[in-house]
């Protein structure tokens, strides 16, 4: 395929001195992947990166679920947009799509309706006292990660590569429809011909998998998911994908948007109970990453310190068929040695969950 | 033990042209080669005795049977009183009570 | 002394309106930007509804200027026009007493529809590739064998507000349709579906073209826009569009996938338009002084148009008007 157009859509990527956002629903679901972020910033790539406590939930599933107004999630944004102001930085970057794409369009509302500006800035004033300057520079954390890729790639512990054969791993990626179906401009590549995780995947050694419902929503959908009468429709969506990519036997799945990363993986889970069908080469379920984790694989990182041990599908045909040492005992073992619980057996994984961990003191 | 998820997955609604089997629509193409001419004007449907006081829509009906989509076809047509009248208003003269007897004897096992 | 006019475009319209105004023992320097007249004509294969050869018409044309005797500049484009002459590339300006612009109109570029992969997926081809391939005289697809299942998809860059282009191209429907039938010919095993918004058949036998695609090619029309093309894992081409006339979206796999392109605005009307009494509408087309009996006058009383350049029009048309611009200007010159 002649695959050039993604350089058409170039956008501005700070290079230093972020404000870091974080996501709302990923410490639960993907709980090692902004830890992952911020190590690799800072350590490896020795990047200064706030993260802050003070700031808050975008608000963004509230507003999509049609329960946050607009006035409110504004607001909450303006306030995010004060502490980095307060903390003097001026690049924004935000873990989540979902709230990616909310800043986006906040920050082109504020621009095409300035009156919608100066209403929020009096609110804010108003209700904390706090003031604000809108952001230099406003990039997903992926952008960010997309930026640093050769960086990365120069550092490279373990490609994206099988290790037996030497070939390339077979990456699906799935961007989220916040990241550039807003704005089209606002992504690598636009929404058609995405990049930002195909160029990841490409500087690190795999091959990216171009199938027929690659821009197809995952489902989430929000308050469409929220409610469970509607999830039949919700998870359909990402059925037709896995049945869509399932041909070109995928060795992973990577994601952009915390809810995709979710779905893609617990609906393997939930489509393989329901109905027994499976998507992956094992007859088990394709294994999903977040490109934190796969940045943070492919630097070397221990894959249970990421977070990967949390994820629906097992993760460990992946971590073999690269190369990836770990340590199958300490899988559901936190930090402490203390046994962090562990899933039971169920149609979409390969491992046995029939060990016995031993909890160390 | 089994698991009350309170849903179940939607079927996908898309008319699928590639798992669609034609065979039946080209044996009616074969029988009725001016139906290929139809327009879809829907004046059939305009004037059809049935579809003013059931749900019968003639034109969609054949329409999907083109497309290869069969499921329900038959019992739709079997609404149709014959009366003719489409035939009268088809500006492309296509024989539109034929069509329905036709559709009816190519379905009427499936 | 004999008058002398510029015709700016030695396309159908520019070559038609040279030679009638030589008829009339006008003066006349027909300047082109290619290095050949003839302008789109030289990229067609056979013109609707008649399948008549192209070059059929172009060389009776190319004929008649040549007998003519109007003086023809090729390779030279015009930057400027004014009242009193043109200014071609490099600054010279040359004098006439008046000035007929025929510049056409451009191809819409389908890359611009990027969800169709033009230029991406292997097998995605415009109406004017297809003409190509006809005049080579080799239709394949990229791996050289014959396509079992083709779809046109009508109105690219036509009627379609993103990108500009809210305008009707008019000739399209009819394109896609003669197209069609064609591919059938090459391709009698072929299923082709054309999925379209409305047929709009303007011409004189084109209704009765649609009619034959139809009912002697057995060419599907299916009523609903492609809203996107995607590689399928054996090489195909995934297409997803809603059959309008059922309520249901409706997606098929097929070999080829043709995008039936419309017409721009020609990239020089802009600044043309920079001139006294050149004007131009909404759509970036020029505008005629009076859209009944002023059609190929403009607001400047010695500038004159034929063709495309003031809307999108058939080839048949565009001649006519190279005729209707002749006259005017012969009549402007003699009340002089």
């Amino acid at each position: 395929m002649k695959r050039s157009s993604w350089k058409e859509y170039q956008k501005e990527i700070a290079d230093d001195r972020y404000y870091y956002a974080r996501s709302c629903i990923r410490q639960n679901f993907f709980p090692g992947s902004e830890a992952a972020f911020l190590d690799i910033m800072r350590n490896d790539l020795g990047k200064d990166v706030l993260d802050d406590p003070l700031h808050t939930s975008c608000t963004g599933i509230g507003y999509h679920s049609d329960i946050v107004p607009l006035e409110t999630i504004m607001t909450v944004v303006a306030r995010q947009f004060a502490l980095m102001t307060a903390a003097g930085y001026e690049n924004f970057t935000s873990s989540c799509i979902t709230s990616f794409g909310i800043y986006t369009e906040i920050l082109e509302t504020w621009h095409e309706f300035p009156e919608t500006e100066a209403r929020t800035r009096e609110n804010l004033f108003k209700a904390t006292g706090r003031e604000f300057r809108i952001p230099r520079n406003i990039a997903h954390t992926s952008d960010v990660i997309f930026h640093n890729r050769e960086q990365i790639a120069a550092r490279m512990v373990h490609p994206l590569m099988n290790v037996e054969t030497g070939a390339p791993l077979k990456g699906v990626e799935h961007i989220g429809c916040h990241y550039a179906k807003i704005f089209p401009k606002s992504g690598i590549g636009g929404s058609e011909f995405p990049y930002v995780l195909a160029g990841m995947i490409e500087a690190w050694g795999g091959e990216v998998v171009d199938y027929p419902e690659r821009r197809h929503c995952c489902g989430f959908g929000f308050r469409n998911y929220l409610v469970q009468a509607n999830r039949g429709y919700s998870v359909a969506n990402s059925q037709k994908k896995f049945a869509s990519m399932a041909p070109y036997r995928p060795d992973f799945i990577v994601c952009n948007c915390p809810g995709c990363a979710m779905f893609l993986d617990k609906w393997q889970y939930t489509i393989a109970e329901m109905e027994g069908v499976t998507y992956g080469p094992n007859g088990r379920g394709i294994p999903v990453i977040t490109y934190e984790e796969m940045a943070g694989l492919v630097l070397g990182y221990d894959p249970w310190q990421l977070g990967m041990q949390m994820h629906q599908v097992d993760v460990e045909p992946l971590l073999d068929k690269m190369g990836v040492k770990y340590d199958p005992d300490a899988k559901y073992l936190g930090n402490n040695g203390k046994l962090i619980g562990k899933p039971e057996q169920a149609v979409v994984n390969c491992c046995s969950q029939e060990r016995t961990y031993e909890v160390r003191q | 033990m089994a698991i009350n998820w309170g849903f179940n997955i939607a079927r996908p609604r898309a008319v699928d042209m590639d798992a669609n089997d034609l065979s039946i629509t080209r044996r009616i193409m074969a029988q009725m080669p001016e139906f290929q001419a139809c327009i879809a004007c829907g004046s059939c449907t305009a004037t059809c005795t049935a579809g003013n006081l059931t749900s019968f829509n003639f034109r969609r009906v054949h329409t999907l049977v083109r497309r290869g989509e069969y499921e329900g076809a038959y019992e739709e047509m079997g609404k149709c009183m014959l009366c003719g009248k489409c035939r009268l208003s088809c500006p492309r003269g296509i024989n539109t009570r034929g069509l329905v007897m036709l559709i009816k004897r190519e379905l009427e096992d499936k | 002394m004999s008058k002398k006019v510029i015709i700016v475009g030695g396309g159908a319209a520019g070559m038609k309106c040279a030679s009638t105004l030589r008829t009339q023992g006008v003066e006349v320097l027909l300047v082109e930007r290619d290095r050949t007249l003839g302008g789109k004509l030289n990229g067609w294969h056979k013109l609707f509804p008649t399948l008549t050869p192209a070059g059929e018409v172009l060389d009776a044309l190319k004929r008649e200027v040549a007998a003519s005797g109007a003086e023809v500049m090729t390779g030279t484009e015009v930057e400027r026009i004014a009242a009193n002459g043109v200014t071609v590339n490099g600054g010279r300006e040359l004098k006439a007493d008046a000035v007929v612009v025929c510049s056409g109109f451009d191809l819409f570029d389908a890359r611009i529809k990027e969800e169709y992969g033009y230029g991406i997926y292997d097998n995605v081809y415009t109406t004017v590739d297809i003409e190509r391939m006809l005049n080579e005289g080799r239709v394949a697809l990229a791996d050289g064998s014959a396509p079992r299942r083709i779809a046109f998809l009508h109105c690219v860059g036509s009627r379609d507000e993103k990108v500009g282009q809210r305008h009707c191209s008019r000739v399209c429907c009819i394109t896609g349709v003669k197209q069609a039938m064609e591919m059938k010919e090459l391709f009698p095993q072929a299923e082709v579906y054309n999925f379209y918004m409305d047929i709009r058949m303007f011409g004189p036998g084109y209704e009765e073209m649609y009619r034959e695609a139809q009912q002697k090619y057995n060419v599907n029309f299916i009523r609903g826009r492609i809203s996107e093309a995607s590689p399928t894992f054996d090489g195909r081409l995934q297409i997803k569009a809603e059959d309008t006339l059922v309520g249901r979206p409706l997606k098929m796999s097929v070999d080829m996938l043709v995008l039936i392109v419309g017409m721009r605005p020609g990239c020089s009307n802009g600044r043309f338009a920079c001139t006294e009494g050149v004007n131009l509408a909404p759509n970036g087309f020029v505008s005629p002084l009076n859209p009944f009996a002023g059609n190929v006058r403009s607001g400047a009383a010695s500038i004159f148009y034929a063709g495309t350049v003031t809307a999108p029009k058939n080839i048949g048309e565009s001649m006519n008007e190279g005729v209707a611009a002749a006259m005017s200007v012969v009549e402007y010159l003699n009340a002089r």
